[in-house]
């Protein structure tokens, strides 16, 4: 990635709802180019810090820059940036095709009438949905709409693109093939996406980067990758993917393992050779899932933790029975000792 | 007595006929009950209807092809001359079909922003006490509201207020000014809710939307505010029309005798000339005129607004 500047920038921003802060004193940048996500639970003030980049809402202090420009005060109406909205938020009373175009039309001066409809054609045709011009929003599957809201946003090219959970209304199987069209859109069109989510796998699996968020804090920003092996705290190791936490002497650190990281074998000298722990352990219970089994076991001295066992290893060793003794074991650079915050 | 909570109970049991013998019987005999209970239901709206509309409006256009008998009322007969006189009454048509139309709309443009005002930008405590407010002037009598406005609109009301800051020889009482006046006074309440109901019900984050995609808030509102709305406009606009081009207590105070409605002529008709055949002819006149304006006007909302199934989705 080169150092291109920033596309938003947020300086010291603070969102104060009454007594309630709903953001507070954020410093975060997003790269032309990027696809970023900000993750967190529900209330941690991602929705709200998308809205301040939209303009639906004011810092209560610090400011707020896209492509550079000081946009502190300016009105939804006069950003460079476009959403796409939780419900889509698409006009019932417009067809699809006006309500692609809608943003063209605000124009001054308004362009001409076949460019207009030219671009509605690619707009389309780009989230494949061409001919749905004369259709009603409401005549549209929920995968369909959401390509509407897509392609209404993305007419504008927009400096950045807001995306507010837009896969939260959608069914599993149709969430997994919007993830790979939105990245692949992503790539196609080389708008900086801004997508706001609960969901760890999505914004894994989709971003470049991923901001974890709590309680309108940003905790760590760094890529999927950093976030999983290089967690700065419990909180973002326990938020990104899966993992056992096992508690220190003071109480002010744990330690953390992940799953997949932990070797099991029938017995402890059946464990491979250079692991830094072996342990004896009971096997409570196993999950079957696909690629992976997840076990569920307990050691005398660390008490219950998880281990994923990927089915090669199943394979060649063996599947293990719910009460059955067995060992398990990890590598030194399998253990990440960290703040217990 | 027994088997009427049964009877209730299985009215769906049309859908299990065939699967059991036994239930056939059951479901036959239930679905004729449930029948005679919704036509129990029906009755008095039904009897009301049939009874005191349908068969009085056959017996007004039965009598407006009568002759007036030499002592007033009705006598049998088949003529069209009623209808031909029609003309004769020119001037009420006309005051009705104008003022009626130009009320409405008065109506409308002064009900839109209260309602607005309440659904948007009032906060939820509020809105309830607010919109009683609203419907406050119900509380008291029509004709002591009008008689209200007659002092206020008299000459030594409004007028003599005015004349005080040198607008002098201004005549309110007794024009069409005073009529639209008194319209949209009485009228009023009846256009807020259906408009406050719409505007409501209306998504915000349309208007969000909207914003985002560089619509200045005058553009958004004449562009997904105002035909989101539509339908609220014109439920209530019907209402008032309707009621509007039947009123005649509000000519008759406002209006003086000098700006006069078709429900004026009726009672002139009716109650003083004892002309009735003709009275007939102008009221099935009035009510043609109705059903074709609220035919078309229907028509043309309904093409302009496409969210009828939206709200149903």
């Amino acid at each position: 990635m080169n150092h291109s500047p920033s596309v938003i920038e947020f300086r010291k921003v603070t969102k104060r709802f009454g007594d309630v802060v709903a953001v507070a004193d954020n410093d975060l940048a997003v790269k032309a180019g990027e696809f970023l996500s900000i993750l967190g639970p529900s209330g941690c003030g991602k929705t709200t810090s998308l809205r301040m980049m939209a303009g639906f809402e004011q810092p209560s202090s610090g400011e707020v820059f896209i492509r550079g420009e000081n946009v502190t005060g300016v009105p939804a109406y006069r950003r460079p940036v476009n959403m796409v909205f939780q419900h889509y938020a698409l006009f019932p009373h417009l067809s699809v095709a006006d309500n692609v175009s809608y943003g063209l039309r605000q124009r001054n001066p308004k362009p001409a009438r076949a460019e207009i409809d030219r671009a509605v054609d690619e707009a389309l045709a780009m989230v494949r949905l061409e001919g749905y011009g004369k259709r009603r929003s409401y005549e549209l599957s929920g995968g369909q709409q959401q390509r509407v809201a897509l392609a209404r946003a993305l007419i504008n090219r927009p400096a950045v693109l807001l995306l507010d959970e837009p896969l939260a209304a959608l069914d599993r199987k149709l969430r997994r093939d919007m993830q790979i069209e939105l990245q692949n859109l992503q790539r196609d069109v080389g708008i900086t996406f801004l997508l706001v989510t609960h969901d760890q796998e999505e914004a894994l699996s989709m971003s470049d980067r991923v901001c974890v968020m709590r309680e309108g804090r940003i905790v760590q920003t760094g890529s999927p990758r950093e976030l999983y092996d290089q967690p700065v705290n419990r909180y973002v190791a326990d938020f990104v993917g899966k993992t056992n936490f096992f508690s220190g002497p003071t109480g002010a650190e744990v330690l953390s393992i992940r799953p997949e990281q932990i070797e099991i074998a029938a017995n402890v000298n059946a464990l491979p050779e250079g692991l830094m722990a072996r342990l004896p352990v009971k096997v409570l219970n196993r999950i079957f899932l696909g690629e992976h089994t997840e076990y569920v076991v307990a050691s005398d001295k660390l008490g219950e933790f998880m281990v994923m066992a990927p089915r090669k290893s199943e394979r060649e060793a063996g599947v293990y029975d719910i009460g059955d003794m067995i060992a398990a074991g990890w590598r030194a650079e399998a253990e990440r000792i960290l703040p217990n915050t | 007595m027994a088997g009427l909570v049964p009877a209730i109970l299985f009215t769906r049991g049309k859908k299990m006929r065939g699967s059991r013998p036994r239930m056939m019987k059951l479901s036959m005999t239930s679905s004729l009950r449930s029948k005679l209970v919704t036509a129990l239901l029906l009755a008095p709206a039904g009897l009301f209807f049939v009874f005191l509309l349908l068969v009085p409006l056959a017996v007004v256009l039965l009598f407006s092809f009568g002759e007036r008998a030499p002592a007033g009322g009705y006598v049998p007969a088949f003529t069209l001359q009623n209808y031909m006189d029609l003309p004769a009454r020119g001037k009420a048509f006309f005051n009705t079909l104008t003022l009626a139309p130009l009320g409405t709309l008065l109506t409308a443009l002064f009900a839109f922003p209260m309602a607005y005002f309440l659904a948007v930008r009032t906060s939820p405590k509020w809105r309830i006490a607010l919109l009683i407010l609203v419907m406050a002037p119900f509380w008291t009598s029509q004709l002591l509201r009008y008689y209200a406005w007659m002092i206020i609109l008299g000459n030594k009301g409004l007028p003599s207020w005015l004349a005080m800051v040198g607008l002098t020889d201004v005549r309110i009482i007794n024009t069409p000014w005073a009529v639209l006046i008194g319209a949209v006074y009485g009228y009023l309440p009846l256009m807020v809710p259906p408009i406050y109901v719409s505007l409501e019900k209306l998504d915000k984050r349309l208007l969000e939307a909207s914003a985002d995609l560089g619509a200045t808030p005058t553009r958004t509102f004449l562009q997904v505010t105002l035909p989101l709305a539509l339908p609220g406009v014109a439920t209530g606009s019907m209402l008032v029309f309707i009621l509007l081009m039947g009123d005649y207590i509000l000519p008759q105070f406002l209006g003086g005798g000098k700006v006069f409605f078709i429900g004026n002529a009726l009672v002139d008709l009716f109650l003083q000339s004892r002309n009735w055949p003709f009275g007939a002819a102008v009221s099935v006149a009035l009510v043609a005129i109705m059903f074709v304006t609220i035919y078309f006007y229907m028509r043309f909302v309904l093409s302009k607004s496409d969210t009828r199934r939206a709200a149903l989705v």
